[in-house]
């Protein structure tokens, strides 16, 4: 039996102006996929991104999750139906603490998030799911520190335990160790390499080695189009693939 | 690292961040002093009361324009509005109520005023959802300045620029007179405020104030981990507008008179400075800036009756420039430089 597809996207397409920024996009991810969205820069993918996770309206195309048709769904609805996603660029609240953002996010997932006369902590449940979340991340010493002022490494790490606090069916991670340091890397790398196997994955990044450490399959967009999709291997010695997008990394190199 | 197990015994590290978490929302000694030294000044200060009822009732408002803006981010130059209606429904409540129950009781006038002003900051609240705080600001503005001229204009009901006269709100309780001293309306003032401020206390703590500060935050993200984004800013608009019509209420019934002046656009500038002033985001910041408020007009409108607005904005000007986050932040500031200088 084919395994069970849960994000799906049909002739996706979507337009700025005169751009066509998605062009009939048919893609689809299975249950369990470690799928990585490679391109060159402008290719389209945080745009892609961005339609599945319901932050822009496709102008025409639909978007199916977990077989249900989301295409008119708002960000909140697609993420109580189990889609998660990190930015590019860190989005978190910089006035909390990373404990209180988890306990935040668990309740929120939970529909208790209207709660108003009890204090954060008061559900031990939500704090001790919080505190082995950060754990897990290897992020539990900055519990309790302002996320404004925050390593940079450590935002990045925060950015992914909330998506994981959403304990989603889909995670959509665009570029998680853009920006970090060398020697914080490793860490990032290891927690993506680590997500739980019962999450199908989206990457979008342009570091090759995490790309084919990480991806068991891979789609190639350019242009806004799906330029091939295939196994690491069939990316990797494709002349054409070479050509728009692996040789232009080779020169940089 | 495998999916997440629950353990039923909860780690130390668990225990002790909620802990931590449930050590926010604890009474500190500063808090309690603040609230033990303003019921004092029944004692201490006799002969201001009235005075005294005034600055509890615009730091109730100030409170309110906190709850709204500091804590959601929602900018808004018509608090005002919310005050006057909330100074107009309990006025008219009591002066048609001729001193009897239910309409003349001024609990139920609390209520009353309220109510109205919050079902209008209901209905409003939709217009400040989308939109910049340009556009904010300005959409409160013009929302205050609709409610003014309707006050202004429907004179057979409001008395129009005469005001409303005979507000006459029975008993508190059916026990306390209000007295030319003021003694019943500084301890019912103080007590509202009470009340209402511990309530806010707890909202600001719970899961659903922690909400408010990650959409002032981050709208972006909020949406993205579920949050229901408009309906919170709906419910703390409602909230601030509740309680921006309780002091309105309280307002009109310790002074037993109801003025176009309540809802003027000088007193939703003015709450909006004595928050800026305190400090915005701490909720004893509308209090504090309150309190300077009065206090400056008083003494300086003894020493210079025309330019104390003059030193008003001066204080003003300083204060933002040099001292982020009002009184309040200046403080913080204080106590983390002297607790490096011990540590």
């Amino acid at each position: 039996m084919a395994p069970k597809i849960l994000l799906e996207s049909r002739q996706l397409v979507k337009r700025f102006g005169g751009i066509l920024a998605t062009d009939h996009v048919d893609f689809k991810l299975p249950e369990g996929a470690r799928h990585a969205l490679i391109g060159p820069n402008g290719a389209g993918k945080t745009t892609f991104i961005n339609l599945l996770s319901g932050v822009l309206t496709p102008t025409s195309g639909e978007i199916f999750l977990d077989g249900a048709n989301v295409t008119g769904w708002s960000a909140r609805k697609r993420a109580h139906a189990g889609m998660a996603r990190t930015f590019q660029i860190n989005q978190l609240f910089a006035d909390l603490t990373p404990l209180e953002t988890l306990v935040l996010t668990i309740a929120e997932r939970e529909n208790a998030g209207w709660a108003w006369l009890l204090p954060v902590g008061s559900r031990s449940d939500f704090v001790d799911e919080a505190m082995s979340l950060l754990r897990q991340l290897g992020i539990e010493d900055i519990a309790h520190g302002q996320v404004g002022v925050l390593a940079y490494g450590k935002q990045r790490l925060l950015e992914i335990a909330v998506a994981l606090a959403q304990k989603p069916k889909v995670l959509l991670l665009d570029e998680p160790a853009a920006g970090v340091p060398e020697h914080e890397r490793e860490q990032i790398l290891d927690v993506v390499a680590a997500l739980p196997s019962s999450v199908a994955l989206i990457l979008i990044e342009h570091d090759m080695h995490l790309v084919f450490r990480f991806a068991k399959s891979i789609s190639v967009l350019v242009n806004g189009g799906l330029f091939m999709e295939g196994t690491p291997e069939d990316i990797a010695n494709d002349p054409r693939v070479r050509k728009v997008y692996l040789g232009e990394e080779e020169v940089n190199v | 690292m495998t999916d997440m197990t629950f353990s039923q015994q909860p780690s130390p590290e668990a225990v002790k961040a909620r802990a931590v978490l449930l050590g926010r929302s604890r009474w500190g000694i500063a808090e309690i002093a603040f609230w033990v030294l303003a019921a004092a000044c029944y004692f201490l200060l006799p002969t201001k009361l009235s005075l005294l009822s005034e600055i509890a009732i615009l730091g109730l408002l100030a409170l309110s324009i906190d709850l709204v803006l500091g804590y959601a981010g929602i900018v808004t130059l018509g608090q005002g509005a919310f005050f006057g209606i909330g100074a107009y429904a309990a006025g008219l409540a009591a002066k048609h109520g001729a001193g009897s129950f239910p309409w003349s009781d001024p609990v139920i006038g609390l209520f009353i005023g309220g109510g109205v002003a919050a079902l209008i900051g209901f209905a409003t609240s939709f217009l400040v959802l989308r939109g910049s705080d340009l556009t904010r600001l300005m959409v409160t503005l013009g929302v205050a300045l609709i409610v003014d001229e309707i006050v202004n204009q429907m004179k057979w009901l409001t008395g129009g620029s005469d005001g409303l006269q005979g507000v006459l709100p029975s008993a508190v309780l059916g026990v306390w007179e209000f007295d030319l001293f003021g003694r019943t309306a500084f301890v019912y003032s103080m007590v509202v405020l009470f009340v209402l401020f511990v309530i806010a206390r707890a909202i600001v703590k719970s899961p659903f104030g922690l909400s408010l500060q990650a959409i002032k935050g981050n709208p972006l993200r909020t949406r993205a981990i579920g949050m229901p984004v408009n309906g919170r800013l709906v419910a703390i608009y409602t909230i601030g507008s509740f309680y921006a019509g309780v002091a309105g209420a309280l307002a009109a019934q310790t002074t037993q008179f109801a003025s176009p002046d309540y809802v003027a656009f000088h007193r939703s500038a003015d709450a909006l400075l004595m928050l800026v002033f305190g400090g915005a985001g701490h909720l004893y910041g509308g209090l504090l800036g309150s309190i300077i408020f009065r206090t400056m007009q008083d003494v300086l409108g003894n020493i210079t009756p025309q330019y104390w607005q003059f030193w008003l904005g001066a204080t003003l000007v300083v204060l933002v420039l040099f001292v982020r986050g009002g009184i309040l932040g200046l403080l913080g500031n204080l106590r983390d430089r002297t607790q490096r200088k011990g540590g």
